[in-house]
C-alpha cells in the first residue's frame, strides 16, 4: 500500500455514528482503510495521537471567496491553505464573487482553482438568480452539473415571493439546497444591532424583526413548494422559535449559525469597532444565549465561519462605512468548542454541526469515519488553553473581533485525501 | 451641585478631546460653563482680543456643509488670538477618494494645535481623533453627539434660570437624527433636568427611554409643566415621504405655537439650535419674541462656549517633541 499513515492512541470521535472511543485508523489512497483496531505493521508512518481527538475533517458550508475579484484579499488558493490550519477540509464558496458565480465558466475557473490549491476541497454554490439581482434564475441545472452544491445570493435577500417559490420549486428536480439570507432588506438599513447602544451611538438599528419576518415568509413558501431551504446565519430567539416550529411541523427546512452569535454580543463593538461589524448585526445577550442554546439542542444544524477576509482600509473606516464581516476559518475551532467547555453540548454533537450535517446538506463526500470515506482528517487537542492574537491567523487579513480572547482548543494536524497538510 | 469654582490655572477638565457629552463629569461640564460665562463679558466688549491661542493653529475641518457652526468655531478661535483655517469637504482631496485617516495623517504631519471636526457619520470624528496629536474637537458627527451645541444650550439657561438642576426640559421634534437631542439628553441628565422629547412615534425610538427621557407623541401633554422647550430643526428631506406625510401635517400637531406653548409653564422658555423653519416647527412670531425666545441668545452663548473649550483643550494639548512622530501610517 503505497503512502499508508497509521493514526494511532486517538480519540475517535464520529459524530455521524455517535462513536467516541479510543482507537486508530488507517489511510492510504486517499481513503479511510481501516478504523478502531488496525494493522500497524504495514503502515509507512505511524502518528502517535496522543489521545487527542480525531475527527472528520471540519466542513465550512459559508466561506466568502475573495477569488475572482479581490485576490489581494485571499487567493482560493490562500482560502485553502487557511481552512487548513483551521482543521477545516472542505469549504464550500458563496457565490458574491466578481464576477458572480451565476454560469459554468466561472464555477469551474473556482473548481480548477480549487484542485490547483492542493489544500482544503474547494466547492461552491451558484447563484440562485443572475447577477444575484433577485429577478432570473441562473442555470440551476448546469450548474449543478458543473459541480454546484447548492444556490444561494448571498446576503442579497430574495424579496420576490415569486422568483423564490419557483427557484425552490425548480431546484428539487435536481435535488439542491437554497440558501436565502435571512434579513427582510426594507427593514435591515442599519448598521449594528437596534437597542439602547445603537441609540447611544446614533447608529442606524436593524431589529430582530426583519429576520424573523424574512424566515417566516421563507418557510412557507419552503412548505408550499416542498423545495429544500437552508436558513442562515441565524441570530436571535425569534427566529430559533420559528425555525423550531416549522421542523416540528415536518417542513424540509435545515439553518446554520456563525461563532460571532453565539460568542459575542453587540457590546463589542464598543466605541465604533468595525471589526464587530457584521450582517445580520451581533444582538444582545439574550439572543446570543438563545442562539448557543438552538446550536446546543439541534435546531440549529450546522456552525459556519461566514469567513469573509477585508483588507484593513474596508475596516478602518467611519463604523458605516466600514465592511460588513470577519475572518473566521481559523478560528470556528476554538469559538465552537466554548460550547462544548461551557457544558452545553457534548463533543460528538458540537463536532456534528461542524462534519457531517454540513456535509448532508451540500451532499459532499465528508464528514465521517467509516471505512471507505474519504480520508480528510482533523486531530485536535480540545483543551489547550491560550490567548488568542490575531498574529496567529496565517490569513493575510486579519479583520477578526477575538483579539485578546481566552480560548481552548488547537488544531493540530488536518489530512486530506490522507495527504498530511498541518502538523 | 451644577456651579463649581474654579481657581485660575487650575483645569477641571484634564482630556485631550471634546469628543461627545457622553462620560463627562457634572464637575466637567460646570467647569467649561463657568469658563464660557467670563467669555461672554469679553465678547461684550469687542474691544480686545484674548491672547491665550496666540501662535496656535486651529483647523476648522468641516465634511459637511455647515455656516453657523464653522463661523461661530472660526470667531472663537479668532478671538483667542488663534490662526485659523477652514478646510471644507468641496475643496479638499477628501473628494478625489482620500480616506478619512489619510486626512487625519496629512493634517497631523502639519502639527495643528487643534482640530475642529464635523462629519456626517457617528463615530467618525472619534476614529480622526486616535490618529492625530491635537487636540480634537467634536463640532457634530452623524446623528451622535454635538456636545458644544449641549454645552452653549446649557450657558443660556444657566444664565437665564440660575442653574439647570430640577428643570423640566422638553425636546421636541426629529429626535432619531438629532445629535443635538442626543448631547442634550445626556448634559440635562448629568446636570439633574428632567428630560422629556416629543416627536412623532416615526422619528423617536422607544429605546430612547433607556436614556433616561420620557416620550411624548402628544405636545400638549409633553409640554404640560416644562420650563423649556427645545425646538429642532426638521430636516426637510425628511418631510417628504414616509417619516412625517406633509410640513402642514407635522406643524399641525408638532409645530409650536402660541397655543400650544400656553400648556407649558407660564414663563417657558423657547430655544432652538437653528436654522428654523418658520411655520414648519415654530410660529414666526413666537421665534422672535423676546421675553420668550433663546434663540438668540444661543448663537451669543456659541462663540463664549466654543472659546472656553478651545482654550480648555490647548492646556491639555501636548504636542511631540520636533522630529518625534507619535502616529505611522501603520
Amino acid at each position: 500500500m503505497p503512502n499508508s499513515i497509521a493514526l494511532i492512541n486517538a480519540r475517535l470521535i464520529d459524530p455521524a455514528t455517535g462513536t467516541d472511543q479510543t482507537g486508530a485508523i488507517l489511510v492510504s489512497s486517499k481513503k479511510i482503510q481501516a478504523v478502531g483496531d488496525i494493522d500497524q505493521n504495514n503502515a509507512d508512518q505511524i502518528i502517535d495521537c496522543k489521545g487527542k481527538v480525531l475527527c472528520p475533517g471540519l466542513v465550512d458550508m459559508r466561506v466568502h471567496l475573495s477569488e475572482p475579484g479581490n485576490e489581494h484579499r485571499e487567493t482560493i488558493a490562500e482560502t485553502a491553505a487557511v481552512a487548513v490550519n483551521g482543521g477545516v477540509t472542505s469549504v464550500v464558496g458563496l457565490p458574491d464573487t466578481d464576477p458572480t458565480t451565476d454560469s459554468v465558466p466561472v464555477l469551474e475557473f473556482i473548481a480548477r482553482r480549487g484542485r490547483e490549491a492542493k489544500a482544503a476541497k474547494i466547492y461552491a454554490y451558484g447563484a440562485i438568480t443572475i447577477g444575484m439581482a433577485g429577478k432570473e434564475l441562473t442555470e440551476m441545472g448546469l450548474l449543478t452539473e458543473a459541480g454546484a452544491v447548492g444556490f444561494s445570493d448571498v446576503d442579497n435577500t430574495l424579496t420576490d415571493t415569486v422568483v423564490m417559490s419557483r427557484a425552490l420549486t425548480y431546484s428539487k428536480i435536481f435535488d439542491q439546497t437554497l440558501i436565502n439570507f435571512p434579513l427582510e432588506p426594507g427593514l435591515s438599513t442599519g448598521v449594528m444591532n437596534k437597542g439602547e447602544l445603537s441609540t447611544r451611538l446614533g447608529l442606524g438599528g436593524i431589529g430582530t424583526t426583519p429576520e424573523v419576518l424574512q424566515i417566516e415568509r421563507d418557510i412557507r413558501l419552503a412548505e408550499m413548494t416542498g423545495g429544500n431551504l437552508h436558513l442562515g446565519p441565524i441570530t436571535c430567539h425569534e427566529a430559533v422559535e420559528a425555525i423550531r416550529a416549522a421542523k416540528d411541523k415536518g417542513i424540509k427546512i435545515t439553518a446554520s449559525t456563525a461563532p460571532h452569535y453565539f460568542s459575542l454580543n453587540e457590546t463589542t463593538i464598543g466605541d465604533y469597532r468595525t471589526f464587530g461589524k457584521f450582517l445580520p448585526p451581533l444582538r444582545d445577550e439574550f439572543n446570543r444565549r438563545a442562539v448557543a442554546e438552538a446550536v446546543a439542542d439541534g435546531t440549529i444544524d450546522v456552525i459556519v465561519s461566514d469567513h469573509h477576509p477585508h483588507d484593513p482600509d474596508s475596516k478602518r473606516l467611519p463604523f458605516a462605512q466600514a465592511s460588513f464581516g470577519a475572518v473566521g476559518l481559523e478560528t470556528l475551532l476554538p469559538m465552537s468548542l466554548r460550547l462544548y467547555h461551557e457544558g452545553l453540548i457534548s463533543l460528538p454533537d458540537l463536532l456534528s454541526r461542524l462534519t457531517d450535517s454540513p456535509a448532508s446538506i451540500v451532499k459532499i463526500k465528508a464528514g465521517s469515519l467509516e471505512v471507505g470515506a474519504p480520508a480528510d482528517l482533523t486531530l485536535f487537542d480540545p483543551d489547550k488553553p491560550y490567548k488568542f492574537e490575531p498574529d496567529l491567523l496565517t490569513s493575510k487579513c486579519k479583520n477578526t473581533p477575538y483579539e485578546a480572547f481566552p480560548l481552548q482548543g488547537q488544531v493540530l494536524m488536518t489530512l486530506v485525501d490522507g495527504r498530511i497538510l498541518k502538523q | 451641585m451644577t456651579e463649581t469654582k474654579t481657581h485660575e490655572g487650575s483645569s477641571l477638565y484634564q482630556r485631550r478631546h471634546l469628543l461627545g457629552i457622553e462620560g463627562l463629569t457634572a464637575e466637567e461640564i460646570g467647569f467649561l460653563l463657568d469658563r464660557a460665562d467670563r467669555f461672554v463679558a469679553l465678547n461684550r466688549t469687542a474691544k480686545e482680543k484674548s491672547d491665550s491661542l496666540s501662535g496656535r493653529t486651529v483647523i476648522n475641518l468641516f465634511f459637511e456643509n455647515s455656516t453657523r457652526t464653522r463661523t461661530s468655531f472660526e470667531i472663537a478661535a479668532k478671538r483667542l488670538g488663534a490662526d485659523v483655517v477652514n478646510m471644507s469637504v468641496a475643496t479638499s482631496s477628501v473628494k478625489k477618494g482620500e480616506t478619512l485617516l489619510d486626512t487625519a495623517y496629512t493634517l497631523n504631519a502639519m502639527h495643528p494645535s487643534l482640530i475642529v471636526v464635523r462629519h456626517n457619520e457617528s463615530g467618525a470624528v472619534s476614529l480622526l481623533s486616535q490618529k492625530v496629536d491635537a487636540g480634537v474637537l467634536n463640532a457634530g458627527d452623524g446623528r451622535h453627539e454635538h456636545p458644544t451645541q449641549a454645552l452653549l444650550d446649557a450657558l443660556t439657561i444657566r444664565r437665564r434660570l440660575g442653574s439647570l438642576s430640577g428643570l423640566n426640559v422638553a425636546i421636541c421634534g426629529d429626535i432619531t437624527h438629532s445629535r443635538v437631542a442626543r448631547s442634550n439628553i445626556l448634559l440635562l441628565n448629568t446636570m439633574g433636568a428632567r428630560v422629556r422629547v416629543i416627536a412623532p412615534p416615526t422619528l423617536v425610538s422607544s429605546d430612547m427611554e433607556r436614556m433616561g427621557v420620557e416620550i411624548f407623541t402628544d405636545m400638549r401633554q409633553g409640554l404640560k409643566n416644562c420650563d423649556i422647550v427645545m425646538m429642532l430643526r426638521l430636516q426637510m428631506e425628511r418631510m417628504q415621504g414616509s417619516f412625517v406625510p406633509s410640513t402642514k401635517e407635522y406643524y399641525r400637531f408638532f409645530g409650536l405655537d402660541a397655543e400650544k406653548l400656553s400648556y407649558a409653564k407660564p414663563e417657558a422658555l423657547i430655544m432652538h439650535p437653528g436654522p428654523m423653519n418658520r411655520g414648519v416647527e415654530i410660529d414666526s412670531e413666537l421665534a422672535d419674541d423676546e421675553d420668550r425666545s433663546l434663540i438668540r441668545t444661543q448663537v451669543e452663548m456659541g462663540v463664549a462656549v466654543r472659546m472656553a473649550c478651545l482654550e480648555t483643550l490647548v492646556e491639555n494639548v501636548v504636542l511631540p517633541e520636533s522630529g518625534e512622530e507619535r502616529f505611522n501610517h501603520a
